[in-house]
Protein backbone atom coordinates (compact mmCIF):
# COMPACT_ATOMS: atom_id res chain seq x y z
CA UNK A 1 0.00 0.00 0.00
CA UNK A 2 2.68 2.48 0.97
CA UNK A 3 4.57 1.76 -2.24
CA UNK A 4 1.50 2.72 -4.25
CA UNK A 5 1.53 5.96 -2.29
CA UNK A 6 5.22 6.58 -3.06
CA UNK A 7 4.60 6.12 -6.79
CA UNK A 8 1.42 8.21 -6.55
CA UNK A 9 3.17 11.10 -4.82
CA UNK A 10 6.05 11.20 -7.30
CA UNK A 11 3.72 11.08 -10.25
CA UNK A 12 1.38 13.78 -8.96
CA UNK A 13 4.32 16.07 -8.19
CA UNK A 14 5.68 15.54 -11.67
CA UNK A 15 2.48 17.03 -13.14
CA UNK A 16 3.10 20.24 -11.30
CA UNK A 17 6.84 20.27 -12.06
CA UNK A 18 6.06 21.20 -15.66
CA UNK A 19 3.77 23.90 -17.07
CA UNK A 20 1.49 21.12 -18.35
CA UNK A 21 -0.56 21.06 -15.16
CA UNK A 22 -1.25 24.78 -15.14
CA UNK A 23 -1.95 24.95 -18.85
CA UNK A 24 -4.34 22.03 -18.52
CA UNK A 25 -6.21 23.52 -15.59
CA UNK A 26 -6.55 26.91 -17.28
CA UNK A 27 -7.84 25.36 -20.50
CA UNK A 28 -10.21 23.06 -18.65
CA UNK A 29 -11.67 25.86 -16.58
CA UNK A 30 -12.01 28.21 -19.56
CA UNK A 31 -13.69 25.63 -21.74
CA UNK A 32 -15.98 24.57 -18.91
CA UNK A 33 -17.01 28.22 -18.48
CA UNK A 34 -17.51 28.80 -22.21
CA UNK A 35 -19.70 25.73 -22.57
CA UNK A 36 -21.72 26.50 -19.46
CA UNK A 37 -22.42 30.15 -20.12
CA UNK A 38 -22.23 30.59 -23.90
CA UNK A 39 -23.35 27.25 -25.28
CA UNK A 40 -25.31 25.91 -22.33
CA UNK A 41 -27.23 29.10 -21.69
CA UNK A 42 -26.73 29.00 -17.92
CA UNK A 43 -28.41 32.34 -17.25
CA UNK A 44 -31.04 32.17 -19.97
CA UNK A 45 -32.48 28.97 -18.57
CA UNK A 46 -33.39 30.71 -15.34
CA UNK A 47 -32.98 27.50 -13.34
CA UNK A 48 -30.83 27.08 -10.26
CA UNK A 49 -28.99 23.91 -11.25
CA UNK A 50 -25.73 22.93 -12.90
CA UNK A 51 -27.12 20.89 -15.80
CA UNK A 52 -25.61 23.18 -18.44
CA UNK A 53 -22.26 22.76 -16.69
CA UNK A 54 -22.18 18.97 -16.36
CA UNK A 55 -23.77 18.23 -19.73
CA UNK A 56 -20.59 19.14 -21.53
CA UNK A 57 -18.21 17.22 -19.34
CA UNK A 58 -18.15 14.08 -21.50
CA UNK A 59 -17.01 16.15 -24.47
CA UNK A 60 -14.52 18.16 -22.49
CA UNK A 61 -13.01 14.99 -21.11
CA UNK A 62 -12.89 13.36 -24.51
CA UNK A 63 -10.43 16.01 -25.66
CA UNK A 64 -8.69 16.99 -22.44
CA UNK A 65 -8.23 13.76 -20.48
CA UNK A 66 -5.97 12.19 -23.13
CA UNK A 67 -3.64 15.15 -22.50
CA UNK A 68 -3.24 13.94 -18.91
CA UNK A 69 -3.05 10.25 -19.69
CA UNK A 70 -0.78 10.37 -22.73
CA UNK A 71 2.39 10.96 -20.74
CA UNK A 72 1.79 8.32 -18.07
CA UNK A 73 3.82 5.54 -19.71
CA UNK A 74 4.81 6.90 -23.12
CA UNK A 75 7.05 9.50 -21.52
CA UNK A 76 8.65 6.95 -19.20
CA UNK A 77 9.39 4.71 -22.14
CA UNK A 78 10.72 7.56 -24.21
CA UNK A 79 13.06 8.91 -21.53
CA UNK A 80 14.09 5.42 -20.41
CA UNK A 81 12.98 6.00 -16.81
CA UNK A 82 10.62 3.05 -17.20
CA UNK A 83 13.70 0.84 -16.91
CA UNK A 84 14.40 2.37 -13.54
CA UNK A 85 10.81 2.13 -12.33
CA UNK A 86 10.40 -1.48 -13.41
CA UNK A 87 13.62 -2.61 -11.74
CA UNK A 88 12.68 -1.08 -8.39
CA UNK A 89 11.19 -3.55 -5.91
CA UNK A 90 7.54 -2.82 -6.66
CA UNK A 91 4.97 -4.96 -8.38
CA UNK A 92 3.52 -4.07 -11.74
CA UNK A 93 0.17 -3.45 -10.05
CA UNK A 94 1.62 -1.01 -7.56
CA UNK A 95 3.14 0.99 -10.40
CA UNK A 96 -0.04 0.93 -12.49
CA UNK A 97 -2.39 1.81 -9.64
CA UNK A 98 -0.06 4.46 -8.21
CA UNK A 99 0.24 6.21 -11.54
CA UNK A 100 -3.47 5.97 -12.28
CA UNK A 101 -4.44 7.41 -8.90
CA UNK A 102 -2.04 10.31 -9.45
CA UNK A 103 -3.59 11.15 -12.81
CA UNK A 104 -7.07 10.76 -11.39
CA UNK A 105 -6.25 12.95 -8.45
CA UNK A 106 -4.93 15.58 -10.82
CA UNK A 107 -8.16 15.46 -12.83
CA UNK A 108 -10.00 15.73 -9.51
CA UNK A 109 -8.06 18.87 -8.61
CA UNK A 110 -9.05 20.45 -11.93
CA UNK A 111 -12.66 19.49 -11.27
CA UNK A 112 -12.65 20.88 -7.74
CA UNK A 113 -11.35 24.18 -9.09
CA UNK A 114 -14.66 24.66 -10.87
CA UNK A 115 -16.21 25.37 -7.45
CA UNK A 116 -16.90 29.06 -8.22
CA UNK A 117 -19.71 27.95 -10.47
CA UNK A 118 -21.23 26.03 -7.61
CA UNK A 119 -20.87 29.12 -5.40
CA UNK A 120 -22.49 31.18 -8.15
CA UNK A 121 -25.51 28.98 -8.52
CA UNK A 122 -25.98 28.97 -4.75
CA UNK A 123 -25.77 32.75 -4.70
CA UNK A 124 -28.34 33.13 -7.47
CA UNK A 125 -30.86 30.60 -6.24
CA UNK A 126 -31.29 27.54 -4.09
CA UNK A 127 -30.20 24.47 -6.07
CA UNK A 128 -30.36 20.86 -4.94
CA UNK A 129 -26.85 20.63 -3.54
CA UNK A 130 -27.15 16.89 -3.05
CA UNK A 131 -27.70 16.47 -6.76
CA UNK A 132 -24.73 18.69 -7.50
CA UNK A 133 -22.46 16.63 -5.26
CA UNK A 134 -23.72 13.49 -7.01
CA UNK A 135 -23.02 15.06 -10.40
CA UNK A 136 -19.51 15.97 -9.33
CA UNK A 137 -19.00 12.37 -8.24
CA UNK A 138 -20.31 11.10 -11.58
CA UNK A 139 -18.04 13.49 -13.43
CA UNK A 140 -15.04 12.30 -11.44
CA UNK A 141 -15.91 8.67 -12.14
CA UNK A 142 -16.22 9.39 -15.82
CA UNK A 143 -12.85 11.16 -15.80
CA UNK A 144 -11.43 8.00 -14.22
CA UNK A 145 -12.93 5.95 -17.04
CA UNK A 146 -11.38 8.14 -19.72
CA UNK A 147 -8.08 8.14 -17.84
CA UNK A 148 -7.89 4.38 -17.53
CA UNK A 149 -8.47 4.02 -21.28
CA UNK A 150 -5.80 6.62 -22.02
CA UNK A 151 -3.35 5.02 -19.62
CA UNK A 152 -3.59 1.66 -21.34
CA UNK A 153 -2.98 3.22 -24.74
CA UNK A 154 -0.09 5.23 -23.34
CA UNK A 155 1.51 1.98 -22.18
CA UNK A 156 1.41 0.65 -25.72
CA UNK A 157 3.55 3.36 -27.30
CA UNK A 158 6.54 5.59 -26.65
CA UNK A 159 5.00 8.41 -28.66
CA UNK A 160 2.79 10.78 -26.68
CA UNK A 161 0.99 12.09 -29.75
CA UNK A 162 -0.02 8.57 -30.72
CA UNK A 163 -1.12 7.97 -27.13
CA UNK A 164 -3.25 11.12 -27.24
CA UNK A 165 -4.96 10.37 -30.52
CA UNK A 166 -5.71 6.72 -29.83
CA UNK A 167 -7.04 7.60 -26.37
CA UNK A 168 -9.37 10.22 -27.85
CA UNK A 169 -10.51 7.75 -30.49
CA UNK A 170 -11.30 4.90 -28.11
CA UNK A 171 -12.90 7.39 -25.72
CA UNK A 172 -15.10 8.61 -28.59
CA UNK A 173 -16.33 5.08 -29.24
CA UNK A 174 -17.18 4.65 -25.56
CA UNK A 175 -19.06 7.93 -25.58
CA UNK A 176 -20.99 7.22 -28.74
CA UNK A 177 -21.89 3.66 -27.80
CA UNK A 178 -25.22 4.92 -26.43
CA UNK A 179 -26.08 7.07 -29.47
CA UNK A 180 -28.38 6.08 -32.34
CA UNK A 181 -25.44 6.61 -34.67
CA UNK A 182 -23.80 3.47 -33.32
CA UNK A 183 -26.89 1.62 -32.15
CA UNK A 184 -28.84 1.88 -35.41
CA UNK A 185 -25.82 0.63 -37.24
CA UNK A 186 -25.40 -2.52 -35.13
CA UNK A 187 -29.12 -3.13 -34.62
CA UNK A 188 -29.48 -4.46 -38.15
CA UNK A 189 -26.83 -7.13 -37.80
CA UNK A 190 -26.71 -8.04 -34.12
CA UNK A 191 -29.30 -9.54 -31.78
CA UNK A 192 -31.05 -7.21 -29.37
CA UNK A 193 -29.18 -8.55 -26.34
CA UNK A 194 -25.84 -7.49 -27.77
CA UNK A 195 -27.22 -4.13 -28.88
CA UNK A 196 -28.37 -3.56 -25.32
CA UNK A 197 -24.98 -4.61 -24.04
CA UNK A 198 -23.26 -2.11 -26.32
CA UNK A 199 -25.67 0.63 -25.31
CA UNK A 200 -25.01 -0.14 -21.66
CA UNK A 201 -21.29 0.48 -22.21
CA UNK A 202 -21.90 4.11 -23.03
CA UNK A 203 -20.42 6.74 -20.76
CA UNK A 204 -23.40 8.96 -21.49
CA UNK A 205 -26.04 6.58 -20.24
CA UNK A 206 -24.30 6.11 -16.91
CA UNK A 207 -23.14 9.67 -16.50
CA UNK A 208 -26.53 11.20 -17.26
CA UNK A 209 -28.23 9.30 -14.50
CA UNK A 210 -25.65 10.34 -11.90
CA UNK A 211 -25.48 13.93 -13.16
CA UNK A 212 -29.20 14.28 -12.48
CA UNK A 213 -28.50 13.35 -8.89
CA UNK A 214 -29.52 9.71 -9.04
CA UNK A 215 -26.77 7.55 -7.61
CA UNK A 216 -27.53 4.06 -8.81
CA UNK A 217 -25.31 1.24 -7.64
CA UNK A 218 -25.22 -0.12 -11.19
CA UNK A 219 -23.62 3.07 -12.49
CA UNK A 220 -21.00 2.97 -9.76
CA UNK A 221 -20.29 -0.66 -10.53
CA UNK A 222 -20.09 0.20 -14.22
CA UNK A 223 -17.39 2.83 -13.76
CA UNK A 224 -15.56 0.72 -11.20
CA UNK A 225 -15.52 -2.28 -13.52
CA UNK A 226 -14.52 -0.13 -16.50
CA UNK A 227 -11.55 1.35 -14.63
CA UNK A 228 -10.56 -2.06 -13.28
CA UNK A 229 -10.70 -3.57 -16.74
CA UNK A 230 -8.49 -0.92 -18.32
CA UNK A 231 -6.00 -1.00 -15.47
CA UNK A 232 -5.69 -4.76 -15.91
CA UNK A 233 -5.27 -4.18 -19.64
CA UNK A 234 -2.49 -1.68 -18.87
CA UNK A 235 -0.67 -4.25 -16.73
CA UNK A 236 -1.11 -6.80 -19.49
CA UNK A 237 0.30 -4.45 -22.14
CA UNK A 238 3.31 -3.66 -19.94
CA UNK A 239 3.91 -7.33 -19.30
CA UNK A 240 3.75 -8.08 -23.00
CA UNK A 241 6.21 -5.29 -23.74
CA UNK A 242 8.55 -6.80 -21.17
CA UNK A 243 8.55 -10.14 -22.96
CA UNK A 244 8.60 -8.64 -26.44
CA UNK B 1 25.06 -14.63 -5.74
CA UNK B 2 23.82 -14.45 -9.31
CA UNK B 3 23.16 -17.53 -11.38
CA UNK B 4 22.00 -17.60 -14.96
CA UNK B 5 21.01 -20.82 -16.59
CA UNK B 6 20.67 -21.24 -20.36
CA UNK B 7 19.62 -17.63 -20.59
CA UNK B 8 18.42 -16.64 -24.06
CA UNK B 9 16.65 -13.68 -25.59
CA UNK B 10 15.20 -13.67 -29.04
CA UNK B 11 13.99 -10.58 -30.92
CA UNK B 12 12.07 -11.85 -33.91
CA UNK B 13 14.56 -13.95 -35.83
CA UNK B 14 17.57 -12.49 -34.12
CA UNK B 15 19.06 -14.27 -31.15
CA UNK B 16 20.38 -11.39 -29.03
CA UNK B 17 21.52 -13.56 -26.14
CA UNK B 18 22.27 -17.18 -26.79
CA UNK B 19 22.30 -19.72 -23.97
CA UNK B 20 24.32 -17.93 -21.31
CA UNK B 21 25.14 -19.91 -18.19
CA UNK B 22 27.35 -18.44 -15.49
CA UNK B 23 27.56 -17.91 -11.76
CA UNK B 24 28.95 -14.87 -9.98
CA UNK B 25 29.78 -14.93 -6.26
CA UNK B 26 30.09 -12.11 -3.70
CA UNK B 27 33.55 -10.54 -3.74
CA UNK B 28 33.73 -10.82 -7.49
CA UNK B 29 33.72 -7.85 -9.84
CA UNK B 30 32.68 -9.25 -13.16
CA UNK B 31 33.47 -7.23 -16.26
CA UNK B 32 31.07 -7.74 -19.10
CA UNK B 33 32.78 -7.03 -22.39
CA UNK B 34 31.62 -7.11 -25.92
CA UNK B 35 31.25 -5.02 -29.04
CA UNK B 36 28.17 -2.83 -29.38
CA UNK B 37 25.16 -5.02 -29.96
CA UNK B 38 26.83 -8.15 -28.61
CA UNK B 39 24.12 -8.61 -25.98
CA UNK B 40 25.67 -6.98 -22.89
CA UNK B 41 22.80 -4.66 -22.10
CA UNK B 42 20.17 -7.25 -22.98
CA UNK B 43 21.75 -9.68 -20.52
CA UNK B 44 21.94 -7.07 -17.79
CA UNK B 45 18.35 -6.06 -18.37
CA UNK B 46 17.26 -9.66 -17.99
CA UNK B 47 19.22 -10.00 -14.75
CA UNK B 48 17.70 -6.76 -13.46
CA UNK B 49 14.22 -7.95 -14.39
CA UNK B 50 13.41 -5.23 -16.92
CA UNK B 51 12.92 -7.62 -19.80
CA UNK B 52 11.82 -11.21 -19.62
CA UNK B 53 14.09 -13.91 -21.04
CA UNK B 54 12.79 -15.94 -23.99
CA UNK B 55 14.08 -18.99 -22.17
CA UNK B 56 16.34 -19.85 -19.25
CA UNK B 57 16.49 -18.62 -15.66
CA UNK B 58 18.08 -15.87 -13.64
CA UNK B 59 18.41 -16.09 -9.90
CA UNK B 60 19.62 -13.19 -7.76
CA UNK B 61 20.41 -13.76 -4.06
CA UNK B 62 18.54 -17.04 -4.35
CA UNK B 63 15.35 -15.46 -5.74
CA UNK B 64 14.19 -16.23 -9.25
CA UNK B 65 13.69 -12.95 -11.10
CA UNK B 66 10.51 -14.20 -12.77
CA UNK B 67 8.90 -15.95 -9.81
CA UNK B 68 9.95 -13.61 -7.00
CA UNK B 69 10.76 -10.33 -8.75
CA UNK B 70 10.29 -8.04 -5.76
CA UNK B 71 12.60 -10.08 -3.50
CA UNK B 72 15.24 -10.30 -6.23
CA UNK B 73 15.01 -6.60 -7.06
CA UNK B 74 15.20 -5.66 -3.36
CA UNK B 75 18.71 -7.05 -2.97
CA UNK B 76 19.99 -5.54 -6.18
CA UNK B 77 21.03 -2.06 -7.29
CA UNK B 78 20.84 -1.36 -11.00
CA UNK B 79 22.24 1.42 -13.14
CA UNK B 80 20.58 1.14 -16.57
CA UNK B 81 22.45 2.10 -19.72
CA UNK B 82 22.47 5.86 -20.11
CA UNK B 83 21.52 6.36 -16.43
CA UNK B 84 17.88 7.33 -16.97
CA UNK B 85 16.10 9.20 -14.21
CA UNK B 86 13.16 11.53 -13.77
CA UNK B 87 14.45 14.70 -15.39
CA UNK B 88 11.95 17.06 -13.82
CA UNK B 89 12.91 16.12 -10.25
CA UNK B 90 15.77 17.59 -8.27
CA UNK B 91 18.60 15.29 -7.24
CA UNK B 92 17.37 15.34 -3.63
CA UNK B 93 13.76 14.54 -4.57
CA UNK B 94 14.88 11.74 -6.84
CA UNK B 95 17.08 10.12 -4.19
CA UNK B 96 14.26 10.47 -1.65
CA UNK B 97 11.88 8.78 -4.06
CA UNK B 98 14.19 5.81 -4.58
CA UNK B 99 14.87 5.58 -0.83
CA UNK B 100 11.10 5.52 -0.20
CA UNK B 101 10.45 2.84 -2.81
CA UNK B 102 13.34 0.85 -1.36
CA UNK B 103 11.64 1.08 2.03
CA UNK B 104 14.43 2.98 3.81
CA UNK B 105 13.25 4.81 6.92
CA UNK B 106 14.46 6.87 9.85
CA UNK B 107 18.10 7.04 10.84
CA UNK B 108 19.24 4.48 8.28
CA UNK B 109 17.59 6.43 5.46
CA UNK B 110 19.29 9.65 6.55
CA UNK B 111 22.64 7.89 6.90
CA UNK B 112 22.54 6.06 3.58
CA UNK B 113 21.53 9.22 1.78
CA UNK B 114 24.40 11.11 3.34
CA UNK B 115 26.84 8.36 2.41
CA UNK B 116 25.91 8.18 -1.27
CA UNK B 117 25.72 11.97 -1.64
CA UNK B 118 29.14 12.26 -0.08
CA UNK B 119 30.67 9.34 -1.95
CA UNK B 120 29.50 10.54 -5.36
CA UNK B 121 30.04 14.23 -4.72
CA UNK B 122 26.42 15.20 -5.26
CA UNK B 123 26.20 17.83 -2.52
CA UNK B 124 26.51 20.81 -4.90
CA UNK B 125 23.65 19.64 -7.14
CA UNK B 126 21.15 18.35 -4.57
CA UNK B 127 18.65 21.13 -5.22
CA UNK B 128 19.21 21.20 -8.98
CA UNK B 129 16.75 19.71 -11.46
CA UNK B 130 18.26 16.55 -12.97
CA UNK B 131 17.66 17.43 -16.62
CA UNK B 132 19.83 20.53 -16.22
CA UNK B 133 22.79 18.52 -14.91
CA UNK B 134 25.86 17.63 -16.94
CA UNK B 135 26.23 14.11 -18.28
CA UNK B 136 28.78 13.26 -15.60
CA UNK B 137 26.53 14.37 -12.77
CA UNK B 138 23.56 12.51 -14.21
CA UNK B 139 25.62 9.35 -14.34
CA UNK B 140 26.60 9.87 -10.71
CA UNK B 141 22.98 10.46 -9.71
CA UNK B 142 22.22 7.12 -11.36
CA UNK B 143 24.99 5.45 -9.40
CA UNK B 144 23.79 7.03 -6.15
CA UNK B 145 20.30 5.69 -6.83
CA UNK B 146 21.70 2.19 -7.37
CA UNK B 147 23.73 2.31 -4.15
CA UNK B 148 21.31 3.98 -1.77
CA UNK B 149 20.01 0.81 -0.14
CA UNK B 150 23.49 -0.72 0.24
CA UNK B 151 22.63 -3.68 -2.00
CA UNK B 152 24.45 -7.00 -2.01
CA UNK B 153 24.36 -7.13 -5.79
CA UNK B 154 25.16 -4.29 -8.17
CA UNK B 155 24.51 -4.29 -11.88
CA UNK B 156 26.14 -1.31 -13.57
CA UNK B 157 25.70 -0.80 -17.29
CA UNK B 158 28.58 1.38 -18.48
CA UNK B 159 29.04 3.27 -15.22
CA UNK B 160 31.95 5.43 -16.43
CA UNK B 161 30.50 6.44 -19.78
CA UNK B 162 30.53 10.22 -20.15
CA UNK B 163 32.71 10.88 -17.11
CA UNK B 164 35.93 12.86 -17.24
CA UNK B 165 39.21 11.09 -16.32
CA UNK B 166 39.07 12.19 -12.67
CA UNK B 167 35.49 11.06 -12.26
CA UNK B 168 36.30 7.80 -14.00
CA UNK B 169 39.09 7.23 -11.52
CA UNK B 170 36.72 8.00 -8.63
CA UNK B 171 34.07 5.58 -9.89
CA UNK B 172 36.65 2.84 -10.43
CA UNK B 173 37.86 3.31 -6.87
CA UNK B 174 34.27 3.11 -5.71
CA UNK B 175 33.72 -0.14 -7.60
CA UNK B 176 36.94 -1.56 -6.18
CA UNK B 177 35.73 -0.75 -2.66
CA UNK B 178 32.29 -2.23 -3.30
CA UNK B 179 33.82 -5.35 -4.80
CA UNK B 180 35.44 -6.28 -1.50
CA UNK B 181 32.28 -7.71 -0.01
CA UNK B 182 29.63 -7.33 -2.70
CA UNK B 183 28.93 -8.78 -6.08
CA UNK B 184 29.36 -6.32 -8.92
CA UNK B 185 28.70 -6.77 -12.61
CA UNK B 186 30.00 -3.95 -14.79
CA UNK B 187 29.69 -3.65 -18.51
CA UNK B 188 32.18 -1.55 -20.37
CA UNK B 189 34.04 -1.25 -23.58
CA UNK B 190 36.95 0.55 -22.03
CA UNK B 191 39.51 -2.20 -21.75
CA UNK B 192 41.91 -0.49 -19.36
CA UNK B 193 38.99 -0.43 -16.94
CA UNK B 194 38.81 -4.20 -16.94
CA UNK B 195 42.31 -4.49 -15.61
CA UNK B 196 41.74 -1.82 -13.02
CA UNK B 197 38.45 -2.96 -11.49
CA UNK B 198 37.52 -6.48 -12.53
CA UNK B 199 38.51 -9.74 -10.91
CA UNK B 200 36.94 -11.63 -13.76
CA UNK B 201 35.98 -10.83 -17.31
CA UNK B 202 33.38 -12.35 -19.59
CA UNK B 203 33.64 -11.48 -23.24
CA UNK B 204 30.50 -12.00 -25.28
CA UNK B 205 30.15 -11.90 -29.04
CA UNK B 206 26.88 -12.46 -30.87
CA UNK B 207 25.18 -13.28 -27.59
CA UNK B 208 27.57 -16.08 -26.64
CA UNK B 209 30.35 -16.26 -24.08
CA UNK B 210 33.67 -16.45 -25.92
CA UNK B 211 35.93 -16.03 -22.88
CA UNK B 212 35.44 -16.20 -19.12
CA UNK B 213 38.63 -15.74 -17.09
CA UNK B 214 40.67 -13.27 -15.03
CA UNK B 215 41.97 -10.17 -16.83
CA UNK B 216 45.52 -11.47 -16.32
CA UNK B 217 44.68 -14.76 -17.99
CA UNK B 218 43.05 -12.86 -20.83
CA UNK B 219 46.17 -10.82 -21.33
CA UNK B 220 48.23 -13.99 -21.39
CA UNK B 221 46.28 -14.98 -24.50
CA UNK B 222 47.76 -12.02 -26.30
CA UNK B 223 50.59 -12.56 -28.74
CA UNK B 224 52.23 -9.64 -26.90
CA UNK B 225 52.24 -11.55 -23.61
CA UNK B 226 55.89 -11.38 -22.47
CA UNK B 227 56.82 -9.29 -25.47
CA UNK B 228 59.83 -7.04 -24.87
CA UNK B 229 59.59 -3.41 -25.91
CA UNK B 230 62.67 -1.22 -26.36
CA UNK B 231 63.31 2.35 -27.30
CA UNK B 232 66.57 3.50 -28.86
CA UNK B 233 68.27 6.85 -29.25
CA UNK B 234 70.15 6.08 -32.45
CA UNK B 235 68.49 4.80 -35.66
CA UNK B 236 71.50 2.64 -36.58
CA UNK B 237 71.31 0.82 -33.27
CA UNK B 238 67.61 0.14 -33.85
CA UNK B 239 68.42 -1.38 -37.22
CA UNK B 240 71.19 -3.58 -35.80
CA UNK B 241 69.00 -4.67 -32.91
CA UNK B 242 66.17 -5.56 -35.25
CA UNK B 243 68.41 -7.96 -37.18
CA UNK B 244 70.06 -9.50 -34.16
CA UNK B 245 66.93 -9.96 -31.98
CA UNK B 246 65.03 -11.57 -34.85
CA UNK B 247 67.55 -14.42 -34.78
CA UNK B 248 66.82 -15.31 -31.13
CA UNK B 249 65.14 -18.71 -30.76
CA UNK B 250 62.56 -17.29 -28.30
CA UNK B 251 61.41 -14.57 -30.71
CA UNK B 252 58.70 -15.14 -33.28
CA UNK B 253 58.70 -11.72 -34.86
CA UNK B 254 60.18 -8.27 -34.45
CA UNK B 255 58.07 -5.19 -34.99
CA UNK B 256 59.84 -1.87 -35.27
CA UNK B 257 58.81 1.71 -35.60
CA UNK B 258 61.59 3.77 -37.21
CA UNK B 259 59.99 7.12 -36.45
CA UNK B 260 59.61 6.54 -32.71
CA UNK B 261 62.76 4.38 -32.62
CA UNK B 262 60.80 1.65 -30.92
CA UNK B 263 61.10 -2.08 -31.27
CA UNK B 264 58.93 -4.90 -29.96
CA UNK B 265 60.12 -8.49 -29.84
CA UNK B 266 57.04 -10.72 -30.04
CA UNK B 267 57.82 -14.04 -28.34
CA UNK B 268 57.05 -17.53 -29.55
CA UNK B 269 54.14 -19.03 -27.55
CA UNK B 270 55.21 -19.75 -23.97
CA UNK B 271 58.65 -18.16 -24.35
CA UNK B 272 60.06 -15.18 -22.47
CA UNK B 273 62.83 -13.45 -24.44
CA UNK B 274 63.63 -10.82 -21.78
CA UNK B 275 66.97 -12.19 -20.55
CA UNK B 276 68.18 -13.04 -24.05
CA UNK B 277 67.30 -9.56 -25.30
CA UNK B 278 68.99 -7.82 -22.40
CA UNK B 279 72.09 -9.97 -22.90
CA UNK B 280 72.31 -8.73 -26.50
CA UNK B 281 71.93 -5.13 -25.39
CA UNK B 282 74.72 -5.50 -22.83
CA UNK B 283 76.95 -7.30 -25.33
CA UNK B 284 76.62 -4.56 -27.95
CA UNK B 285 76.68 -1.77 -25.40
CA UNK B 286 73.61 -0.07 -26.96
CA UNK B 287 72.01 2.97 -25.51
CA UNK B 288 68.51 1.85 -24.49
CA UNK B 289 66.61 4.47 -22.45
CA UNK B 290 63.48 2.31 -22.17
CA UNK B 291 62.86 -1.38 -21.82
CA UNK B 292 59.84 -3.20 -20.53
CA UNK B 293 58.16 -6.56 -20.50
CA UNK B 294 54.56 -6.44 -21.72
CA UNK B 295 51.89 -8.43 -19.93
CA UNK B 296 49.74 -8.57 -23.02
CA UNK B 297 47.40 -6.30 -24.90
CA UNK B 298 43.73 -6.67 -24.00
CA UNK B 299 42.52 -4.78 -27.03
CA UNK B 300 44.27 -7.27 -29.28
CA UNK B 301 42.77 -10.25 -27.40
CA UNK B 302 39.36 -8.56 -27.49
CA UNK B 303 39.61 -8.07 -31.24
CA UNK B 304 40.73 -11.59 -31.96
CA UNK B 305 37.84 -12.98 -29.89
CA UNK B 306 35.02 -10.75 -31.05
CA UNK B 307 35.85 -9.86 -34.62
CA UNK B 308 33.96 -12.04 -37.06
CA UNK B 309 36.37 -13.88 -39.37
CA UNK B 310 33.81 -13.38 -42.15
CA UNK B 311 33.59 -11.14 -45.21
CA UNK B 312 34.37 -7.90 -43.40
CA UNK B 313 37.98 -8.92 -42.85
CA UNK B 314 38.37 -10.39 -46.32
CA UNK B 315 37.10 -7.14 -47.84
CA UNK B 316 39.54 -5.13 -45.80
CA UNK B 317 42.42 -7.35 -46.88
CA UNK B 318 41.40 -7.05 -50.51
CA UNK B 319 41.09 -3.29 -50.21
CA UNK B 320 44.58 -3.12 -48.74
CA UNK B 321 45.92 -5.31 -51.53
CA UNK B 322 44.42 -3.13 -54.24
Amino acid sequence: MSKIFVVFRRELRSYFATPLAYVFIVIFLSLAAVFTFQVGGFFERGQADLQPFFRWHPWLYLVLIPAISMRLWAEERNSGSIELLMTLPITLWQAVVGKFLAAWCFAGIALVLTFPIWVTVNYLGSPDNGAIVAAYLGSLLMAGGFLSIGMCLSAATRNQVVAFITAALVGFVFLLAGFPLVLDFVRGVLPQAIVDAIASLSFFTHFEAISKGVIDLRDLVYFGALIGFWLAATALVLDMKKAE
Amino acid sequence: MITTKNLSKRYGDKLAVDDLTFTVAPGEVLGFLGANGAGKSTTMRMIAGFIAPSSGQVSVCGHDIEDAPVAAKSCMGYLPEGAPSYGEMTTAEFLDFVADVRGLTGERRRMRREIVVDRLGLAPVLQQVIETLSKGFRRRVGLAQALIHDPQVLILDEPTDGLDPNQKHEVRRLINDLGKDKLVIVSTHILEEVHEVCTRAIIIADGRIVADETPTALEARSRYHHAVSLRFDKPEELEAARREIALLPQVAEVESDARELRLTAVPKPGANPLSAVSAIIVKNNWDVPELHLESGRLDEVFRSLTEPPGPLKADAAQGAGA
